[in-house]
């Protein structure tokens, strides 16, 4: 121990009195150059990483001379500091280091040697030996420095060594750094196990060894794998969708049109441009023209039937229009009418002030206490997760527009409700992937089908978000049984989607087994977040005119998005007053339920009744105002064409208009949808006469 | 690789590289995936958060305050008093006489005949567009609102579920997201919720000052509109509110041709808001854009004007709204979107009745203007009274007032510490002009039609406390 620390000493020693002399640490020592030949001692240590040849100090020495004028190095350093640093690498370079030594800390002061310090031989060997001992020497901004002189001093000896060494660290001038300092010694105490482990990067050096090393290391490579999914993603859809989803696309095909729209700004061309264009969205709506239920309707109020006056007019069979309870709520409206809208006060400002937009609390209240009876009081509905809209419509566009964003998609089991088209891809952008269900199965709901379609949008790289469904099933009118709803629940729990229950025709059940998704929801430990249900006033009301949709959502982040939304359609306060009243004269509505039910029942049974007698066989229903019609015996070609032509015959030749299954998204043909609560029960021998015309002809052809 | 010496031990040894890359890109697309998985059913989807989340302007702050303790005389006289809303209150008693008079009829049918069209085509299915009959009478209305010179053409009018959609479905059919209108500020808040949410639409300030009377100068618009471009941005139009909205100014004629040019030079839509036009109590002449297109031959496809039964017709509640245009492609998508807003039968049976009665109309719209210039005097003379500047307007229902001598500094902080100060220790609720996007800092909008005369009294007497306070406390 002894030993060493009198080597320490003497080291110390020389090296403070060899920087000492030197002309250009303490000027007015000019005359101490050149500065004495370095001790044996220390030739001794430095031997013991290698032998260094007598000549090079004396290179060195003329090396540094004839640079030396030319150098405007300023002394800023430490020259303590700096010594200090010197002993504490020979030390460990040298295998002499001991912790007990007194080794100052690393210097604070970032030391810049200059390459006067080269001129003692000490240096150059020292910083040999280093380069030896590590095969890729760490940083320190000293040691570039040093290094980039040094090749010009043992060019000429050493060459092949020292370009291989040092060449990759040219290009590093960073600023010292106390950190960095360092770090050389513990690389180079470290061993050769530290050299190989530099080694494995050394492709990444310039990238991964600097201070955002992790940073920089773990970046990349995640922007590359981004990249890469992303590319990929990009080139698959491309593959796959040779048209682009609708939405984006609109607003694509309008941009062929805009070299059309040249707005310079040239006052030259103040002659009279194009008409003004409008957005390339709303082309692709005004396109979305004419299909076979708007030309329907279109003919029906040209010439809409009429007993008295127009007894050969078009008779409407298209419309989900209930006019089976219209009586009870026309008179309830006679006679409550006025006082239902001013209310009992009078109170003008209820009516004409601005309300909350999504509809009063006196209303949701109503409308809560309304569905639950609905469902003979199974549930109980929370009024704060209502908000109220213009119409089933609106309300479906509000959630989808909650539920996805554009170019997400929803399941929806065909046949479906022929709007959900417009309702879901208009505004929103939403995709419809229908998921087909067949006569075999009675239009009920195929859980491969909807695996099997889940699975493709997901290959095709599609989101899907949730399901859709009507229950009352909007064109067959079946009831989803308990099984299947559980099912759904699950699978949408599994895939992690939303369901969207359609139940606007709750109160037009008449026949047994109608299971709310509410009570499913309800019985249990699902997450029911997931779970929204649509309701409208129209058609269990008959009330088509006043156009009130209901949202009533699990999910409280979805209702708080929808009553901020529900500005752009709120009902008009005098239709609610109104409201509030009608459902909340609970007697009147127990009786009508009741009364609409077994009528509906009645007209159900009849009608199907009369169109069996044809040959015309329906789905059993038992709920909504509607059957639908197996006539694929009349139609000619057993194809989407075929069942359009005979549509074609009933509205111009039978002048019935009714809803073709293909509209409905129907995989087979020859399926119509027959509303048949906008007839009273008079109308309905003629409905059956006209019809039969239709299908005489139909098999004495065929 | 130093530097990570307290990861040595993972990124230290050979793998380093692979570990130090794979560790954190694992990390970061489990993270991912949990998220995803996790949040699906909680979250509302991408474009609606913003909207769920929607940060309250001190506009929609000050509503909610005051609805939660509204003033009083006589319940609440501490509570906070509402001149915020633009609201018009000061002729429902001449709305509820014709009521109580003509619902019974209007609902069911004239002259009880029961089986007349009332109550059928109230239940029925009606166009969602608005049926013919409204349509004709809301054209006659809008005419005789607008001075009885322009005919309106009841096949251009599209009836919605309030001026709010009405916008939304203009901006809807007018731009692609992304696209760009120019809006001269101040402007409303609500536009900021109606032209951007849905729509995807940018709103493009361009400002006016009150150097101008904080009238638009075409310099400043082509300046937003060149700005625009620059970015690549596509301007599809300017709004414009007539008389305008926080200010209640009038655009002169020159103004609304220079407008015109403008928006054709550039090709470009024009959509006037004109939902104030019958609310004018100056003597100041209201040129409709209307009433400037009949004049001139422009190319009339690219106006659009919208109005509503709000304001004029203090039918707030009722919702109805109505989208006029001169582009036929523009009212026949507007046709199919009102599927989404339309106005429910009822209401339009009652406003048939309404709008055909044109002598209460008449009768309605003098006592209106009479009564709103009557509380404008009121109001502006208790400014005058306090030492409190305003812009004289003439139209609107709402004064704009320059508050900046009671501010500090010069500052859109100062302002809303001071509409802190109004709402909170006054307690009332004025509209900041900071949420009408003016560039001046210091301008209120105080609505006073929702006010009796006392109340208005009460309103100035408190804005004179923070006044004094103001004076004691420099």
């Amino acid at each position: 121990m002894s030993f060493r620390r009198d080597i320490w000493r003497f080291v110390n020693f020389h090296i403070q009195s060899s920087l000492e002399h030197s002309p250009f640490l303490n000027p007015l020592r000019g005359k101490a150059f050149p500065p004495p030949a370095p001790p044996k001692e220390c030739l001794f240590l430095t031997r013991a990483g290698l032998a260094t040849r007598q000549r090079s100090s004396v290179r060195s020495k003329r090396a540094y001379t004839s640079e030396a004028s030319r150098d405007d190095w300023k002394m800023t350093d430490d020259v303590s500091n700096s010594c200090q640093w010197i002993c504490r690498n020979i030390c460990q370079h040298t295998r002499f280091f001991s912790p007990s030594l007194p080794l100052s800390p690393a210097p604070s002061q970032p030391i810049l040697l200059p390459p006067r310090y080269l001129r003692t031989s000490l240096l150059p060997s020292l910083v040999r030996t280093q380069f030896k001992r590590t095969a890729a020497p760490a940083p320190a901004p000293w040691h570039s420095s040093i290094s980039f002189r040094f090749v010009s001093i043992f060019a000429s000896t050493q060459k092949h060594e020292f370009s291989k060494m040092t060449r990759p660290r040219h290009p590093r001038t960073r600023n010292p750094d106390p950190e960095e300092d360092s770090k050389p010694t513990t690389s180079s105490s470290s061993g050769g196990g530290g050299g190989t482990a530099m080694r494995v990067i050394v492709p990444l050096q310039g990238v991964v060894q600097g201070r955002g090393g992790l940073v920089l290391g773990s970046v990349i490579p995640c922007a590359l794998f981004y990249f890469l999914q992303l590319y990929l993603k990009r080139n698959r859809s491309r593959e796959e969708h040779p048209p682009p989803p609708p939405s984006p696309s609109s607003s694509a095909e309008h941009l062929p049109e805009v070299p059309g729209l040249q707005r310079t700004l040239s006052r030259a061309h103040l002659s009279p441009r194009g008409p003004a264009h409008v957005s390339g969205r709303v082309n692709a709506i005004l396109r979305s023209g004419d299909s076979p239920d708007i030309v329907g309707v279109k003919k029906y109020l040209e010439d809409a039937y009429d007993k008295m006056s127009n007894p050969d007019g078009v008779i409407q069979l298209g419309l989900a229009e209930n006019k089976v309870g219209s009586d009870l709520v026309r008179n309830w409206l006679v006679e409550n009418g006025r006082e239902a809208m001013l209310g009992d006060e009078l109170s003008i400002s209820g009516i004409t002030n601005y309300q909350p937009f999504d509809g009063l609390m006196e209303l949701k209240v109503a409308v809560a206490e309304f569905m639950s009876q609905a469902i003979e009081g199974a549930v109980s509905f929370d009024p704060s997760q209502i908000v109220l809209t213009t119409g089933a419509s609106a309300a479906i566009e509000m959630l989808s527009f909650c539920i996805a964003d554009a170019g997400n998609a929803f399941l929806v089991p065909t046949p479906y409700y022929p709007s959900f088209d417009c309702d879901l891809k208009w505004r929103s952008g939403v995709e419809i992937i229908p998921v087909p269900c067949r006569s075999a199965d009675g239009f009920s709901l195929n859980f491969t089908a909807l695996d099997l379609a889940f699975s493709q949008a997901k290959k095709r790289g599609v989101k899907v978000r949730g399901i859709i469904i009507s229950n009352p099933s909007d064109p067959v009118g079946s009831l989803p049984n308990r099984e299947t709803l559980y099912n759904l629940l699950d699978f949408a729990t599994e895939k992690n989607m939303h369901i969207i229950c359609n139940e606007v025709f709750v109160g037009s059940t008449h026949g047994e087994g109608f299971l709310s998704m509410a009570q499913v929801a309800d019985s249990e430990d699902f997450d029911r977040s997931r779970v929204h249900i649509i309701y409208s006033l129209s058609e269990d009301l008959s009330l088509i005119g006043f156009n009130v949709g209901v949202i009533y959502s699990f999910n409280q982040n979805v209702v708080a998005a929808a009553k901020k939304l529900a500005r752009f359609s709120s009902i008009s306060s005098p239709t609610q007053r109104m409201l509030v009243s009608l459902l909340s004269d609970t007697r009147f509505m127990q009786n009508f339920i009741r009364i609409s039910r077994e009528k509906l029942g009645k007209m159900y049974m009849m009608f199907t009744g009369e169109l069996r007698q044809l040959g015309i066989e329906c789905v059993k229903g038992s709920g909504g105002s509607y059957c639908w019609a197996d006539m694929s015996g009349l139609i000619r070609s057993y194809s989407e064409k075929g069942e359009l032509e005979l549509w074609d015959k009933l509205l111009n030749t039978a002048k019935i208009n009714v809803t073709p299954g293909s509209i409905c998204h129907c995989i087979e043909p020859g399926w119509f949808r027959f509303c048949f609560t906008a007839l009273t029960e008079e109308d309905i021998p003629l409905v059956m006469k006209r019809l039969q015309k239709v299908t005489e002809t139909c098999k004495s052809r065929s | 690789m130093r530097l990570v010496v307290p990861l040595r031990g993972i990124v230290g040894g050979r793998g380093g590289l692979i570990l130090g890359t794979f560790v954190p890109c694992a990390l970061f697309c489990y993270l991912h995936i949990r998220r995803l998985r996790f949040l699906a059913t909680r979250r509302v989807s991408e474009r609606a958060e913003p909207i769920a989340k929607a940060e309250e302007s001190p506009y929609y702050v000050g509503l909610g305050r005051v609805s939660q303790d509204p003033f009083d005389e006589v319940a609440n006289p501490n509570g906070i008093i509402q001149l915020g809303l633009s609201e018009n209150r000061l002729c429902l008693d001449l709305i509820e006489e014709w009521l109580s008079e003509n619902l019974t009829g209007a609902m069911i049918g004239h002259g009880g005949d029961k089986r007349h069209l009332g109550i059928g085509g109230i239940t029925g299915y009606q166009p969602h567009d608005g049926v013919t009959e409204l349509k004709e009478a809301m054209a006659g209305f809008m005419s005789q609102v607008m001075g009885g010179e322009i005919s309106f053409d009841p096949s251009r009018i599209v009836l919605t579920a309030g001026a709010t959609p009405a916008i939304e479905i203009l901006c809807y059919c007018l731009a692609d997201p992304g696209d760009a209108f120019l809006v001269p500020t101040p402007y409303y808040p609500g536009f900021d919720r109606d032209m951007t949410w849905r729509t995807g639409v940018e709103l493009i300030p361009v400002h006016c000052h009150s150097a101008d009377n904080f009238i638009l100068s075409i310099a400043a618009l082509q300046q937003a509109f060149n700005q625009a471009r620059k970015r690549g941005q596509r301007v599809q139009g300017i709004l414009i509110s007539n008389p305008s909205n926080p200010v209640g100014n009038l655009l002169p004629q020159k103004t609304l041709h220079d407008i015109l040019d403008f928006a054709r030079n550039k090709n470009i839509h024009i959509i006037s808001d004109e939902i104030f036009a019958g609310s004018i109590h100056g003597n100041e002449e209201f040129f409709s854009l209307a009433k400037i297109l009949d004049a001139e031959n422009f190319d009339k496809s690219r106006a659009h004007i919208l109005y509503g039964l709000s304001k004029d017709l203090s039918l707030a509640g009722f919702r109805v709204g109505v989208i006029y245009s001169y582009n036929d492609d523009v009212l026949a998508a507007a046709k199919k979107l009102t599927r989404f807003s339309s106005v429910s039968a009822p209401t339009q049976r009652l406003l048939i009745s309404l709008l055909s009665d044109t002598s209460f109309i008449g009768r309605y719209l003098e006592t209106n203007r009479k009564r709103i210039r009557k509380m404008y005097d009121i109001f502006v003379s208790g400014l005058k009274e306090i030492g409190v500047k305003y812009v004289d307007s003439s139209g609107g229902l709402y004064c704009w007032v320059d508050m900046s001598g009671l501010m500090h500094s010069h500052s859109v902080k100062e302002e809303l510490e001071l509409w802190d100060k109004l709402l909170n220790v006054a307690k009332v609720n004025a509209t900041p002009g900071s949420a009408c996007h003016s560039i001046e800092p210091g301008w209120f909008r105080c609505c006073f039609t929702t006010l009796s005369e006392g109340n208005i009294r009460i309103a100035i007497e408190r804005i004179r406390k923070v006044a004094e306070m103001h004076k004691s406390s420099r």
